[in-house]
């Protein structure tokens, strides 16, 4: 291979086709071995939560994961990467976040995906606000510290 | 130095705006300075920033460190950990 791919990173309020989108990176070419993708939806929290709703950092959004896409491209041989992350208001059932990676054997891209979620969740600028069927006024999810302990993983040293 | 200052979530909502340009006062030289500065400007900083351990701040966009000098930084966010993924 020669170098590392650029990734394809959107940051929308629409919606997106995961079965389009993890199509593309292995159409015409015969290279690709593995493909992996992750898609986070709206859970209903037990049938609790009316939506979701995403504010997020016009710029930086944009800006922060492609930085953590190049990252990933830099660390496994990936043949493509795709990183689409919505905004706004999201219902139960709605996609939130899709990630897809591409390489010639599974253990890249694997551990692509996993390494971009970790960072996604940790270094993304986005905020979820919870909107709840019995109140009217929304509570902003808090962030875990487990999600800060899975992306110390990924440090060596 | 004059900055552009813009916050988020539910910074956003305790501070009571989204950006605001502001002039900071001399010896204001690392995130942290800007910090104390801030919560010293009256009851709505106060609140949003009383335990700064929850802050998270980004210098023209890049994550930083609260021990990081703020620099020639024109736009300076300043928000909660993130939720996002």
């Amino acid at each position: 291979m020669s170098g590392p791919v650029t990734p394809k990173v959107l940051i929308q309020a629409e919606d997106f086709n995961t079965a389009e989108e993890a199509a593309a990176l292995s159409a015409g070419r015969e290279d690709v071995g593995a493909l992996v993708t992750f898609t986070g939806l709206c859970r209903d929290e037990n049938g609790r939560l009316s939506a979701l709703e995403l504010e997020h950092y016009p710029g930086m959004a944009e800006a922060e994961i492609g930085r953590i896409a190049d990252e990933a491209c830099k660390r496994w041989p990936l043949t493509g990467l795709t990183v689409i992350h919505r905004f706004g208001r999201i219902s139960p059932g709605g996609n939130i976040v899709l990630v897809a990676a591409a390489s010639s054997h599974r253990r890249a891209a694997f551990e692509a995906a996993d390494y971009l979620m970790d960072f996604l969740k940790t270094r993304a600028p986005f905020w979820k606000k919870e909107h709840l069927k019995e109140r009217n006024e929304g509570s902003w999810v808090e962030a875990k510290s487990v999600d800060d302990e899975a992306t110390k993983r990924w440090t060596t040293g | 130095m004059t900055v552009e200052i813009r916050y988020f979530a539910w910074v956003r909502e305790r501070v009571g705006t989204e950006a605001e340009t502001l002039d900071l006062p001399e010896g204001t030289r690392t995130v942290s300075d800007l910090l104390s500065w801030l919560k010293s400007r009256d009851e709505r900083y106060a609140y949003a920033f009383e335990d700064t351990s929850t802050i998270r701040v980004a210098l023209d966009q890049e994550h930083s460190e609260h021990d990081q000098p703020i620099g020639n930084a024109r736009e300076i966010a300043i928000f909660p950990p993130m939720t996002g993924g």
